[in-house]
């Protein structure tokens, strides 16, 4: 399993007397992560076990698919939860996305690169709101995106006329989702793992990155250290809601239609995602990777609960306890490496 | 003839690397109010901490009324009678005041809280210490100065034998200090004993019936009323040998003015603070807690807003409105909580000694190139001798002393040409600060200027060049280093009211 944090030999080698500090908060780092790999492990062996239905292609192929939205939602809200905030907008966001998508193609007519393009840049700019508000005006972030969750929700309800916009009619559409670049791979999941390695790339490697994780470190050091924090936060929440837009469009694909009623929950399924990958609610720690296997175990789990034929309803108190478990791990993990 | 409340003997407590209190001994009779005077760092806190519950003391004896008595918790130390007020109030603002003195004491009927009976002994209460508050107040809608009534309140609530307070005149007006002084009498007169901390010479004589003197956590002596004088006090306070070790010359007047401060204010505390900073030069800044020397740092580096205010660098006057404009334009600043304020505790050496510089080693479209900046950190590990593992090593497992050298590289990647160093040895070791120093003094030499905030007053005479006391947000005394020493520092540090600026000559 190859890990974002990665230590190369000769950074060990300044002072070899001992090398139990660096390991050891680097193994510690990994332990969460590493977790939840070995959970997504168990449970495909289970369900492959407990069903022959389980480990075929196409139903592999369907549980990447339905993990395609939520996963692209949980990559955007990883960044602003590892600032120490929280974006509670992303699931309605996500629909208004896919209804201004609607509008732009079907009432406007307009070309498909351009409504895409449209609905992403509606996501972006919901994004910023939420960044001013908080980089800003200072609310809360739970209280901002709580707001813009409303204020998405209602417009996307009040633009499309409370009825589905349908997409059918747009030629290629269809296909950003459930075409097959790649045979066998449905091309949401194909985004999914596209959006995986730039937010890898974007979250380890370039300055955006490493300012999101020393934000959610100590925001006050980093501010006072002349990193122009505000600016930052605005452009971290400007970043979530860009994949905001991207999971509108891919989710609208995948039905065919901008539905005005759906979206809102999608939000709290991605925050856990997001958790159970071990990403630290109170900030400065989280991984990109940890986020997509978190993303895939929520997946796995309904789908093999579904194979298993056990009620919808029991479902979800499965999920709620596997996050239970994921938080309580985590937190037993940081008492112990606290004392 | 005084009846002995309390008597305290041959304490001593150490921490890691420290001896905060040796043999220190005091007494305290009923009805008499004891001040405990000391620089920052005498052991005037610590002693209070023990004597609360706080800490556990190393050696010595408490004796309360006769007895010998074993203190060993906050609860403990409530239930012998001994209460401290704070300095930082720890009351619940969305609490009425009633609420506030008698939590977790409520009157009940079963499940039901008695919210009338509550308030009648809240009112009894205030009406036997003289205080005319509503019980039904919120406190959080309070003067600073009821706040603090309610504070005492509370601890009499408890039947407390004696009251420690910590400073607590620090943010009174000259009204207020009246109201509470009277209280403080009410309280003699009722037989409690008090323990007040001050740093302000002038309530000295005003409140105190005895005064005892710590120095660098050694007893040096009381004096009684009588005895009281404020000379012969701040002589106690400082010891009359400075070790005259190696003294830094003034500075070279002739060197160009980098950094220069004209009337600066903020809303809260400081009033028309000016200064000039010289090239290679170690301006130290002293004065007692609460001076408003962090305060002036801070309002230069644009981190707290300021009402008036020009900052020139290099004698042009610059815009600086968030510390992001300090850095650009060359200053930066070493917070005195280096955990809090400085560092990125969870992240690595290298994360932290690049993040002021990080630009430097981005490219056009925003990727870091790591092996540059882990080059550059990897220097600085050695020149400045930075001991960790690694520098993909976690920040929080190194020294106080290396940690500090961390935050020092991160200016350094920066190329400031302004340090401002807040408490640069504070939680440091011995030996580590002598490291820290010699630092000081290269940086210095090769052509740095620096602002040294510093609470130790030999530090800041065998650092600075030039020396600048603060008091109530206001310079109060300017003195080059060759005509300085602890007791004019504290002169100039005691001095209180709208005195004239002064400068030694």
């Amino acid at each position: 399993m190859t890990t974002p944090v990665t230590e190369r030999p000769e950074d060990v080698a300044v002072k070899p007397t001992s090398g139990r500090a660096g390991t050891g908060a680097f193994l510690r780092k990994q332990v969460q992560q590493s977790l939840a790999f070995a959970t997504l492990v168990v449970l495909l062996v289970f369900f492959s076990i407990a069903s022959s239905n389980f480990f075929t292609p196409s139903n592999i192929s369907g549980i990447l698919l339905s993990t395609a939205v939520v996963g692209i939602l949980a990559l955007g809200t990883t960044f602003v939860i590892i600032t120490g905030g929280i974006d509670l907008s992303i699931g309605t966001g996500m629909t208004l996305c896919a209804v201004m998508t609607g509008v732009f193609l079907t009432n406007m007519g307009l070309p498909l690169i351009v409504g895409v393009i449209g609905g992403i840049l509606t996501g972006a700019l919901m994004g910023f709101i939420n960044g001013v508000n908080v980089a800003i005006l200072g609310l809360p972030p739970f209280i901002a995106t709580l707001a813009m969750m409303l204020v998405a929700q209602g417009l996307a309800l009040v633009i499309s006329g409370v009825r589905p916009i349908y997409l059918s009619g747009v030629v290629g559409y269809k296909d950003i989702a459930l075409g097959a670049l790649i045979p066998g791979l449905p091309n949401a999941v194909l985004i999914l793992f596209v959006l995986a390695i730039l937010a890898y790339l974007v979250l380890s490697k370039t300055i955006l990155g490493r300012y999101t994780f020393a934000i959610g470190s100590n925001e006050e050091a980093t501010r006072l250290s002349g990193v122009d924090t505000r600016k930052w936060k605005i452009i971290i929440y400007t970043v979530s809601g860009l994949f905001t837009g991207v999971a509108g469009v891919v989710i609208a694909s995948r039905l065919q239609s901008a539905q005005p009623q759906l979206g809102s929950g999608y939000e709290l399924q991605a925050i856990a995602a997001v958790i159970i990958g071990g990403t630290s609610l109170l900030g400065g720690r989280g991984s990109i990777l940890g986020t997509l296997i978190g993303a895939l175990i929520m997946s796995v789990l309904i789908n093999g609960l579904r194979i298993l034929s056990i009620q919808t309803e029991w479902q979800n108190v499965v999920v709620g306890i596997v996050i239970l478990i994921a938080v309580f791990t985590d937190s037993l993990r940081q008492r112990r490496s606290a004392s | 003839m005084p009846t002995q409340l309390l008597k305290v003997h041959g304490i001593s407590k150490s921490f890691p690397g420290v001896q905060a209190l040796k043999d220190v001994q005091f007494e305290l009779n009923r009805g008499e109010v004891l001040t405990l005077v000391g620089e920052n760092g005498a052991g005037k806190s610590s002693l209070m901490k023990i004597l609360s519950g706080i800490y556990a003391r190393d050696e010595g004896t408490i004796e309360l009324e006769g007895e010998p008595v074993e203190i060993d918790s906050p609860k403990s130390a409530q239930a012998h009678g001994i209460i401290i007020i704070h300095q930082e109030m720890n009351l619940m603002p969305h609490l009425t005041i009633a609420q506030n003195i008698y939590i977790g004491r409520e009157p009940r009927g079963g499940i039901f809280l008695r919210e009338q009976a509550l308030n009648k002994k809240t009112r009894d209460l205030l009406a036997n210490l003289g205080i005319d508050l509503d019980p039904k107040a919120i406190v959080g809608e309070l003067t600073v100065a009821k706040q603090q009534m309610v504070e005492i309140a509370k601890a009499l609530s408890f039947d407390a034998k004696v009251l420690i307070m910590d400073e607590p005149t620090s943010a009174l007006t000259e009204s207020e200090t009246d109201t509470l002084f009277r209280l403080i009498e009410r309280l003699k007169a009722q037989g409690k004993g008090i323990i007040y901390i001050s740093h302000r010479m002038d309530e000295l004589r005003r409140i105190s019936d005895r005064v005892t003197v710590l120095r660098d956590g050694h007893y040096i002596g009381s004096l009684t009323k009588d005895e009281i004088d404020i000379p012969r006090v701040i002589e106690m306070m400082v010891g009359r040998h400075i070790e005259e070790g190696h003294r830094p010359e003034a500075s070279e007047t002739s060197n160009d003015v980098v950094l220069k401060v004209e009337n600066l204010s903020t809303r809260r505390l400081l009033k028309n603070v000016s200064f000039e900073l010289r090239r290679g030069e170690i301006l130290g800044f002293a004065g007692l807690m609460g001076a408003g020397r962090t305060e002036v740092a801070r309002a230069i580096i644009g981190a707290d807003p300021r009402v008036s205010g020009t900052v020139s660098i290099n004698g042009t006057p610059v815009h600086i409105t968030k510390p992001a404009d300090a850095v650009r334009n060359g200053v930066g600043y070493l917070s005195e909580d280096r955990k809090l304020l400085g560092l990125l505790l969870e992240q690595d050496v290298n994360t932290n000694v690049l993040l002021a510089s990080l630009r430097d080693y981005t490219d056009a479209i925003g990727f870091v190139h790591t092996g540059k900046g882990k080059q550059k950190t990897r220097e600085y590990v050695s020149s400045l001798r930075i001991k960790t593992p690694s520098i993909t090593s976690t920040t929080k497992n190194l020294s106080g002393g290396n940690q500090q050298k961390v935050v020092i590289a991160k200016w350094l990647a920066r190329n400031c040409d302004v340090l401002i160093f807040d408490e640069p040895t504070r939680g440091i070791d011995v030996g580590a600060k002598e490291e820290i120093y010699k630092l000081l003094r290269t940086l210095a030499d090769q052509g740095k200027s620096i602002i040294m905030i510093s609470s130790e007053l030999p530090e800041i005479l065998r650092l600075s060049n030039r020396i600048i006391v603060m008091a109530g947000g206001r310079i109060t005394g300017e003195i080059d280093n060759a005509k300085a020493d602890q007791a004019k520092i504290m002169h100039f540090a005691t001095m209180t009211g709208e005195d004239e600026k002064g400068t030694v000559q």
